[in-house]
């Protein structure tokens, strides 16, 4: 496997869950909030943004806070692995669950996954380390109906062959790699010429008996729901993704106490343990906090916390009590990049136009940054600032919002009608303060209308401030969209929609403000 | 006394010359017009002394001193210059425009109110349109606050580049008579350019017909018409006159 393609593999759009109750979220805002004050005695756990990453993390975190010597948040739903790599060497995580196939081939670039101790040789290097395995791997794998499978005698890959009548279902994905189907009919001598579906569809197709086979994730949160068995990897076709705990080397010796009660954590959840809890999350949209403390702390039918939680109206979701953190949250991001776009972005129009020659590079680079992808660039700039969190997502606001403003202040003041510009010449100003009395007014509407155009921007780009745990209305899309939520992704999309247009609207009452009477329209 | 004189200025664009080496002198207190078709390099001529054009060769020398990059700015302010339409800066009202500069040296206030008024009078403008924004102006009034602010630190010398050119013939008629005033009562050195051979008689001491980029004659109307240097003063006269009634 590539390595981009087992990131495909981590993040398949199957994992569904939900965890929109307030409980959730008042769990959720207790664990954040610290996040952004974090202290060095705070032991802070990781996790990326699907269902299993979610709920291992909060088992990572509800175990070490158990232990009682340490404070510990969860950061949780951080994004991709490279943030979280980043995050972890930054130091601004101290720990976050992983799986070996991801380390060796996408942060290691390996052709196969070594023993632990060998990818601990490798890491070492960077102040990191892998261990603890959890009991279970999640890889890829072969699935049919349990009763089908039982009846027909089939509990390994290799059982297949002697059954050319079945009906195999495999993800394009799949289908098309060449280390995918082509690999794995030529290592098991598979009779098969298998369709190709969507995977959401997959599960459906199986149980309405329209296929006999198809691939999954071993620990799918379905495979319990529609009782298929896993079909044993017996000739190890399949890379390794055993689940472990990737941490800084040093947490051990910094979090004694708390370290030893995680480290128990091992070989203590299975497969069945992890598809169970996969499908409370998201079949039955159990928080993940609530999951996870069923795990920890195992409850008694009876308790309230067991049962399953109250479908809550979309109303209650958009207004959940986290709605004030995360408006100041997205006001915060917005504003104080904007500030300092402003701040350098004027600068730079002015030398674009003042300097022709270095127009083209001034007006290229902002160009240039605006096309880079956002999650690559918050890559960077955790790794530039050592830190996830506020300061690396408003760098990133701050360079997507430079282009309209350096453009149009530079366009502003090259649109000045040149007898203005001589008038202002002949009168015998000084360049400083023809610029401040007469250029820049006369540009105020194109430096506006540039200013407005990157706040409007810049509300919807501070969304994904919320993959590196920067908060705002981002954190109820990232969460909606890794548990395919609808109502938690609008009620953090509709809010960020209606910042964007009161912010319009306030732009345009400060335009009839800022711009000068002479130049408004009447 | 002479209080601008040009030294063999030259300049050419891209090769091609707009104004061939001219040496010439403005006397103070005179006004003299420079005259001549599109292209004649009058209008160069005039940005030449202001410092928005630099010669090829040459040099201009204001009240004995040589104009140069550097005392460019400070020299513009012994120097009036208006544009057609008066080249108002539109984000300012009338009164901010005519004060921008006298602000900006931070002449006092009460010095600043009282010359607004005194020129307000001079050029006949009323009240309450010094608190409009030029947009808000006529073309007649707009122009007047652009000779405002030209006169307003009292400048020795006074630069008109077509100043009457986009008015209405019957403003055009009034604010000649009043230009006309103003420069007998304040007794400033004038170099204006026009096109019309009308208005260069009725302001100029002297006349200088250019073509070309070279300076064809100089002298008063009246020489012009009677004693053309060349063919072609004659057909530029009788060209200006095509049109009227005879006379």
């Amino acid at each position: 496997m590539t390595p981009d393609e087992t990131t495909a593999m981590q993040q398949h759009p199957s994992r569904v869950t939900s965890h929109e109750s307030r409980l959730c979220w008042t769990l959720a805002l207790l664990l954040l909030a610290p996040a952004l004050v974090w202290a060095q005695g705070t032991l802070s756990v990781g996790s990326k943004r699907f269902t299993e990453s979610y709920v291992l993390g909060e088992i990572i975190t509800q175990t070490a806070a158990k232990a009682g010597t340490a404070q510990v948040v969860h950061q949780q739903g951080l994004g991709n692995t490279a943030i979280l790599h980043a995050a972890l060497k930054a130091g601004a995580i101290h720990v976050y669950p992983e799986y070996t196939g991801t380390i060796a081939f996408e942060l290691l670039g390996l052709k196969r996954v070594p023993p632990l101790a060998e990818l601990n040789r490798m890491l070492a290097n960077d102040g990191l380390a892998v261990g603890v395995p959890l009991g279970f791997a999640n890889s890829y794998a072969l699935a049919m109906v349990a009763t089908q499978a039982a009846s027909l005698g089939i509990g390994r890959l290799s059982d297949l062959a002697r059954h050319p009548q079945l009906r195999l279902g495999l993800s394009q994905e799949f289908l098309n790699r060449k280390d995918g189907w082509e690999a794995l009919k030529a290592a098991y001598a598979m009779p098969f010429s298998p369709r190709g579906l969507d995977h959401g569809l997959a599960y459906e197709a199986l149980a309405a008996g329209q296929l006999d086979v198809i691939d999954v994730y071993s620990t799918d949160a379905k495979i319990e729901r529609y009782k298929l068995t896993v079909l044993q990897d017996d000739r190890s076709f399949f890379p390794a993704y055993d689940a472990v705990l990737f941490y800084r080397l040093d947490v051990p010796a910094r979090f004694g106490a708390t370290w030893e009660a995680v480290k128990g954590l091992e070989g203590r959840i299975t497969a069945r343990n992890m598809i169970a809890m996969n499908a409370a999350a998201e079949l039955d949209r159990t928080p993940f906090a609530q999951v996870a403390a069923g795990f920890v702390v195992p409850q008694d039918p009876g308790s309230p916390l067991a049962g399953k939680p109250r479908q809550p109206s979309f109303l209650e979701v958009l207004l959940a009590p986290d709605l004030g953190r995360l408006t100041a949250e997205h006001l915060l991001l917005v504003f104080v990049s904007l500030a300092l776009s402003v701040a350098v972005g004027m600068p730079l129009g002015i030398w674009a136009e003042r300097a022709p020659r270095a127009r083209g590079a001034i007006l290229g680079a902002a160009g240039i940054l605006q096309t880079v992808p956002a999650l690559a660039l918050l890559a960077f700039l955790i790794a530039a600032f050592d830190r996830i969190g506020t300061l690396p997502a408003i760098a990133a606001l701050f360079l997507y919002g430079l282009l309209p403003i350096v453009r149009n202040t530079q366009s502003g003041l090259a649109d000045i009608a040149p007898a203005l510009r001589e008038a202002s010449l002949v009168l015998g100003l000084p360049p400083a303060a023809r610029l401040r009395l007469i250029e820049l007014p006369l540009a105020s509407r194109s430096i506006l209308a540039g200013i407005k155009t990157s706040a409007v921007i810049n509300v919807g780009t501070a969304t994904i401030a919320a993959f590196i745990g920067a908060g705002g209305y981002g954190e109820r899309i990232v969460a909606g969209l890794a548990v395919n939520d609808h109502a938690m992704l609008l009620a953090g999309a509709i809010p960020a929609a209606a910042m964007a247009l009161i912010l319009q609207w306030g732009f345009d009452g400060l335009d009839r403000w800022l711009v000068p009477a002479g130049l408004q329209e009447k | 006394m002479t209080l601008v004189s040009l030294d063999g200025v030259s300049k050419s664009y891209g090769g091609v010359p707009a104004l061939a080496p001219i040496s010439m002198e403005f006397p103070a207190q005179r006004v003299v017009v420079l005259i001549g078709p599109s292209g004649c390099g009058k209008s160069t001529l005039l940005r030449m002394i202001v410092g928005l054009v630099a010669p090829d060769t040459g040099r201009i020398t204001i009240g004995g001193e040589a104009l140069t990059k550097e005392n460019a700015a400070r020299l513009r302010h012994g120097i009036g210059y208006v544009i057609q339409e008066g080249g108002l800066f539109p984000h300012l009202t009338a009164e901010e425009n005519v004060a921008l500069l006298p602000r900006f040296l931070r002449r006092e206030g009460s010095w600043i109110a009282s010359r607004l008024a005194e020129l307000a009078e001079l050029a006949q403008l009323p009240a309450a349109s010094l608190k409009r924004y030029p947009r808000d102006l006529s073309g007649g009034q707009r122009q007047r606050v652009g000779i405002m602010r030209a006169l307003m630190l009292d400048p020795p010398l006074l630069l008109l580049d077509e100043p009457l050119g986009a008015l209405d013939p019957i403003t055009r008629y009034e604010l000649q008579g009043e230009l006309k005033r103003i420069f007998a009562a304040l007794g400033k050195t004038v170099v204006l350019v026009t096109h019309d051979m009308h208005e260069a008689a009725y302001f100029a001491d002297d006349i200088v017909l250019m073509r070309e980029g070279r300076v064809v004659q100089r002298g008063s109307a009246a020489d012009l018409l009677e004693r053309p240097a060349e063919p072609f003063v004659r057909d530029f006269l009788r060209a200006q006159r095509a049109g009227l009634p005879p006379t």
